[in-house]
């Protein structure tokens, strides 16, 4: 039996273009004559527009427009609003370009179109701006106080809304309860700050009818959608292609920023290519942002440690506009529980607007929020009661054989509700327990409480409702002669490796050797239907999609060369593109030939009758005469078209352990081992998941440690750069040592769930963990991250554990 | 982030060089290894009249042994002054030093003048050669100077250079085998500029220490107390110290007392190691 | 001599990627823009314009430079080599692009040539009889920004790059 292709670990089919500097990022497409644009933004975070001067910027050689809000015309309105709620009941969106009040700093007040960005920086320089400042609203719990100042003059107070779920009965939970918690926990703000920043080219036909964008986004068919209805064009007439993309992680998720309806509004009214290409300091204001939540959290508990009920009330900030509605909150809101039994919940959450960029989902989206919450309330719980940290887990989890396991009152973002469907989460501790060796690690801490270096070991469970959204399609296709595979699909890549992932799907199911698979993605022109590439559904929806439509082509093939061979289908089997009689290989016929045989036109420059008679009719002919080589039944072509919408979320899951080493003198810290039991179902490619797990621990390592956005009180940026905002180097991340677990997810027929957050998402709960247990004997409680040095050396100063031994 | 206009000049001489500077004054920018101005300059922080590109100008670029002293060329790299074998030998607290500069690719083209010129106070030559009593040469068309780097570096970005001068060249002294010496530092990640740093030397028992990122120039404290933190965490209370998004002042007082200890002990031990080995 | 827009300009003769090639060139355009729309080359990825990230990592006469820290004018006479010049197409991929590939030592693959061409330069190196530590490729690479991998494969990259440039030598003290 030939080696699996499905679930190898194997590296990818698609580098070497991207090893060879030929790939093909926004800023490298070739679009001749391209303008460039340079967005004018507002330097202030709350502000009415007292004058705009763009004649002297108009006057600069080599300048082709200047654009303010008023030269939009009917185009001056409202971005859309992506997803309404009934308790949404203030949402604001922003217009293209401001014209009248500025709500953060960033907020685009003019557009500049020239000839290369050189010159329209120069341009730039020359944009007379006067605003009137208002008062500016920053801190979420002082948006909140009575006569607070106002981010949006037209609205009483600051809230945009407030959802509220429940589920059993917490407040009888909370009276029978024998001891109850109350903390605050706050995860703060930060970036995806992928090492490609936004960027598109507009081009439009001679007529103005027709517009081709390429751009730098996860979502071109929503995109696709949002610009018809903008421009009141068909969406026939608009083809997206995201090119080579350098990383998303949600930031080009979002759509219908406000550059994406200029950029091509510029193109058309210039009847030029028209390009924008971000730069990073740009970017730290004109791209979104996440992570800023309040959890106020009362718990429930039994004298053994068994949670009855958490009471969780928080705030999202949401920036200064809700685009993209309530659905942060909604997504943190549906993890709430994690991996434990908790019958008895209540969560409400409000969104609040500040003076600061929007925030929309990056990489894990509202739920390391989550995570931080339940497994650091489980940890005061430990304490509180004085039970070991895997104990009270184990106390609480929901069992190997209870799945699935409802949550009724609570709902995913998607509107379903809570059903855990699948996962082993005593399985899961078990084996991270084995790989950590507790009892050496216990020693070496007690070791290393003798100087000033003291050893922490932290670990979080997490859950993570992945595969969200309605459906992605996918198409299969044999080429004649050459056998090619060629899968095409709606949703786009920046890095996941879906080249790779779908061709071992595809090559898996149809039986075609690997290298004979082509996958494209991320072009509406390619295929018609998709949503896009965000929340760990490639997978789950992608794959799904391409095995269904690969499982049809593979019956055809089979039904086609059944006739070929004059054998039944059930006798026949496909291995390296090749399907044969089992038992007799020498009788076989290859995809690309049943390809041919199933094509109507069979001429071409190799029309050896002999050979093409030879490939005997594809199915039996009507009639003893010449009549078609295709019965009139039969849809020319080796192709099919797959779609695949799951029924619910599928619920990914891992455990992850560090072991970190806290200089107690410079706050500094060191991980010394990071351990992973990582669930996200049946894995296709080992080495890809091991990828997606290892980068998003890294990036969590960011959010815990370095990455920062910090404004100030006046909604400024202070460390807009990546001199000042710290995404780690190799030097400030661990080696990760991972295991996988494989429970099957029974909602997809591959049993996949998705892997692309999971690394990031328990990393801050983690961290605080060890941080806690390196001062456990001082009684420290991490309860709010990131921790930068100073604030862990506060932390050690005020447990003691370094005034006995600082002086060292 | 583009560059506005400038004029550009690439001379081919020290002497071409501080012609046009003198034609230029203050509107005109020495461009050296670019590391940190073009950055200014592409974020337009920094808009010169005139550059005027010294890599052209390979007189400026050396490391020789002139006595008991070692003189660096201004345009000579760091990683050129970081491996060079002569300098290594005789003073090789600037190679550690040199090790915190940036990363290898930055130090791959930023020079030893530049840095010096630049005078940032979060850098690690400033405070290494104001450890070291380094004598920094600096020329203009009328003349040369030689200024003592604990005179030449004054405030943040702020040196005793008058604007029509250059750095040609420092001269770091050769260290007896019986001198203990080292550099450390608190960076948030690894290369970036120091929260705090301290390069010390320690010779008979004396320490002399220079603070990089804590105050608007290197803090210098000499002490013979066993105990460095104490005289270093005064010295630096007479100046105040910085107090920004990478740390308070608070934080920095701490990590003066740590790293001064730390430091002196890592030369005390190589003094003594040394000490042992003749 | 200046251009429609005002700006200086200036005539550029240089070498890059072993071509020869002469150009007008603005006196403020950077390397790394020239590289790219002037020549087309756009293997060299642009990511802070402020000399952090590395993406942007080229060699200018055998050194690894930010080549958005450097103007066009800078490198007349210069020899550049640039990503699509370290192995020609049609030919195997440099070891460096090769363990690259074999360690999924990139994903979006965006700062991969500037990682590559940081870790070129130091592989090089004759000066070393060992091979690097872990530690030693961290701290190698530590001049590039890659926000996919969490830089654990392309640790891996290194290691199995180095072991290939330079058979025979001896394993790291850290892992021997």
């Amino acid at each position: 039996m030939k080696e699996r292709v499905f679930g190898k670990r194997m590296p990818r089919t698609s580098d070497e273009r991207l090893l060879r500097g030929r790939g093909m990022y926004v800023d490298d497409v070739p679009v001749r004559g391209a303008l460039e644009v340079v967005f004018v933004r507002s330097p202030h975070a709350h502000a009415r527009i007292t004058e705009i001067d763009l004649e002297e910027a108009r006057a600069t050689p080599g300048v082709h427009a200047v654009y303010g809000a008023g030269d939009l015309g009917a185009f001056d309105r409202p971005l859309p609003l992506l997803f309404p709620h009934p308790d949404l009941v203030e949402p604001r969106t922003q217009n293209p370009i401001a014209s009248d009040e500025v709500h953060y700093a960033g907020q685009i007040v003019a557009m500049i179109v020239a000839e290369d960005r050189y010159v329209a920086e120069d341009a730039r320089e020359r944009v007379r701006l006067e605003l009137d400042p208002l008062p500016v609203v920053v801190d979420v719990d002082a948006a909140l106080e009575d006569g607070a100042d106002q981010v949006h003059s037209d609205m009483e107070g600051n809230v945009s809304g407030h959802i509220v779920q429940q589920v059993g009965d917490p407040d009888a939970a909370f009276r029978d309860a024998h001891l109850v918690l109350r903390h605050r926990y706050i995860l703060e703000r930060s970036a995806a700050m992928p090492m490609e920043t936004r960027g598109m080219v507009a081009e439009w036909d001679p007529r103005g009818e027709e517009l081709m964008l390429w751009n730098a986004t996860q979502v071109v068919h929503p995109l696709r959608s949002g610009l018809a209805q903008f421009f009141d064009i068909p969406e026939s007439r608009i083809r997206i292609t995201a090119p080579d993309t350098g990383g998303g992680f949600g930031v080009k998720g979002f759509f219908m920023y406000p550059e994406e309806v200029l950029v091509p509004w510029a193109a058309r009214e210039l009847r030029r290519p028209v390009k924008w290409i971000e730069d990073r300091v740009e970017h730290f204001t004109a791209s979104h942002h996440e992570r800023t939540q309040i959890h106020d959290v009362e718990i429930a508990v039994t004298e053994d440690g068994v949670v009855t009920a958490l009471r969780d009330e928080f705030l999202v900030d949401t920036g200064a506009f809700v685009p993209y509605g309530l659905e942060l909150g909604r997504i943190t809101a549906g993890q709430i529980g994690g991996a434990y039994r908790i019958p008895n919940i209540h969560v409400g959450f409000r969104g609040v607007y500040t003076n600061t960029v929007v925030c929309t989902p990056y990489r894990g989206a509202g739920r390391p929020h989550m995570c931080f919450v339940t497994e650091r309330a489980l940890d005061d719980v430990a304490r509180a009661l004085g039970i070991d940290q895997f104990e009270v887990r184990r106390r609480n989890f929901v069992g190997d054989d209870e799945f699935p396991y409802r949550r009724d009152g609570l709902v995913t973002a998607d509107g379903f509700t809570v059903i855990m469907d699948s996962g082993a989460y005593f399985t899961q501790m078990s084996m991270l327990e084995e790989a950590l060796d507790m009892p050496a690690l216990r020693e070496a801490q007690a070791a290393s409480r003798e100087t000033t270096k003291l050893l922490g070991v932290g670990l979080a469970c997490y859950v993570e409702s992945t595969g969200g959204g309605p459906y992605e399609g996918a198409h299969v296709i044999v080429e004649p002669d050459t056998g090619t595979v060629r899968v095409t699909t709606g949703f786009t890549d920046q890095g996941q490796s879906h080249s790779t992932t779908l061709a071992q799907v595809a090559a898996e199911r149809l039986g075609a050797d690997l290298a004979s698979v082509q996958v494209e993605l991320g072009d509406t022109a390619k295929f018609r239907w998709g949503i896009g590439t965000y929340a760990s559904r490639g997978a789950v929806h992608g794959a799904s999609a391409v095995d269904r439509a690969a499982g049809t082509v593979r019956d055809k093939a089979l039904r086609l060369a059944a006739n070929m061979l004059e054998v039944s289908p059930a006798d026949l089997e496909v291995e390296d593109g090749r399907i044969s009689v089992k038992g007799s290989p020498g009788t076989s016929v290859t995809l690309g030939q049943v390809a041919k045989a199933a094509k109507p036109d069979r001429y071409g420059f190799d029309n050896d009758l002999a050979a093409l008679a030879a490939l005997g009719p594809a199915v039996p002919r009507e009639s003893s005469d010449e009549g078609p080589l295709l019965h009139s039944d039969e849809e020319p072509g080796l192709e099919a078209t797959g779609f695949f919408s799951p029924q619910n979320s599928t619920w990914a899951s891992g455990v992850h352990a560090a072991v970190i080493e806290l200089d107690t003198e410079t706050g500094a810290v060191r991980f010394v081992r990071y351990v992973v039991v990582h669930d996200c179902g049946i894995v296709i490619n080992p080495l890809v998941v091991d990828g997606q797990v290892i980068g998003g621990i890294a990036q969590g390592v960011g959010g815990s440690f370095y990455e920062r956005l910090a404004y100030d009180a006046q909604g400024q940026i202070q460390n807009a750069s990546l001199m000042d905002f710290l995404i780690p180097y190799a030097t400030e991340v661990p080696e990760v040592e991972l295991h996988h677990l494989e429970t099957p997810s029974p909602l997809n027929p591959l049993g996949v769930k998705g892997a692309g957050e999971g690394g990031a998402i328990p990393v801050p709960a983690v961290a605080a963990a060890a941080i806690d247990d390196a001062l456990s004997a001082f009684g420290v409680a991490v309860r709010r991250m990131p921790l930068d040095p100073e604030e862990l050396m506060d932390l050690a100063a005020a447990s003691g554990a370094h005034s006995d031994k600082g002086d060292r | 982030m583009k560059p506005g206009r400038f004029k550009y000049h690439p001379p081919s001489s020290k002497a071409e060089a501080l012609e046009l500077k003198a034609r230029y004054d203050v509107d005109g920018s020495f461009l050296a290894g670019g590391q940190s101005l073009m950055p200014m300059m592409n974020m337009r922080l920094a808009q010169p009249e005139a550059l005027i590109d010294l890599n052209r100008v390979p007189e400026l670029s050396y490391v020789e042994e002139r006595g008991d002293r070692v003189v660096i060329g201004a345009l000579t790299r760091h990683a050129e002054a970081e491996r060079d074998a002569l300098l290594g030998a005789a003073c090789p607290l600037m190679g550690e030093a040199l090790r915190h500069v940036g990363h290898q690719v930055i130090r791959n083209r930023g020079t030893i003048g530049g840095s010096v010129a630049h005078a940032d106070s979060a850098a690690e030559l400033p405070a290494a050669l104001a450890a070291l009593e380094a004598q920094i040469t600096v020329e203009s068309s009328s003349g040369e100077r030689v200024i003592e780097a604990t005179d030449f570096f004054e405030f943040h970005f702020m040196t005793s250079l008058e604007p029509t001068e250059m750095v040609t060249a420092i001269s770091v002294p050769r260290l007896a085998p019986t001198t203990g010496f080292a550099f450390l530092e608190v960076s948030r990640r690894h290369g970036d500029f120091a929260v705090a740093g301290v390069a010390a030397l320690v010779r008979d028992g004396r320490a002399r220490l220079a603070f990089a990122g804590v105050t608007p120039k290197p803090l210098v404290v000499e002490t013979s107390d066993p105990d460095p933190a104490h005289d270093a965490v005064a010295a630096a209370d007479e100046v105040g110290l910085a107090d920004d998004l990478a740390g308070s002042s608070r934080y920095r007082r701490r990590l003066i007392a740590v790293l001064a200890r730390r430091a002196t002990e890592r030369a005390r031990a190589r003094a003594r190691g040394a000490g042992e080995g003749s | 001599m200046t251009d429609l827009t005002g700006d200086e300009v200036t005539e550029l003769t240089l070498t890059v990627n072993g071509e020869r090639f002469t150009r007008e060139v603005p006196v403020r355009r950077l390397l790394s823009d020239f590289l790219r729309h002037d020549l087309g080359l756009t293997g060299t990825h642009v990511g802070c314009e402020h000399g952090v990230c590395g993406c942007c990592t080229v060699r200018v006469d055998g050194t690894a430079v930010r080549s958005c820290l450097m103007l066009a004018v800078q490198a007349e006479a210069a020899d550049v080599v640039t990503i699509e010049g370290l192995s020609k197409e049609g030919e195997p991929l440099h070891p460096v692009q090769q363990a690259f590939q074999d360690a999924h030592g990139l994903q979006c693959g965006f700062c991969t040539p500037g990682f590559v061409l940081a870790v070129c330069g130091v592989l090089e190196d004759d000066s070393r009889t060992e091979l690097l530590g872990d530690d030693e490729i961290r701290e190698a690479i530590s001049g590039n920004l890659c926000r996919c991998t969490g830089y654990q494969h392309i640790v891996e990259a290194v290691r199995i790059a180095d072991a290939k440039m330079r058979p025979g030598a001896a394993a790291p003290e850290s892992r021997a």
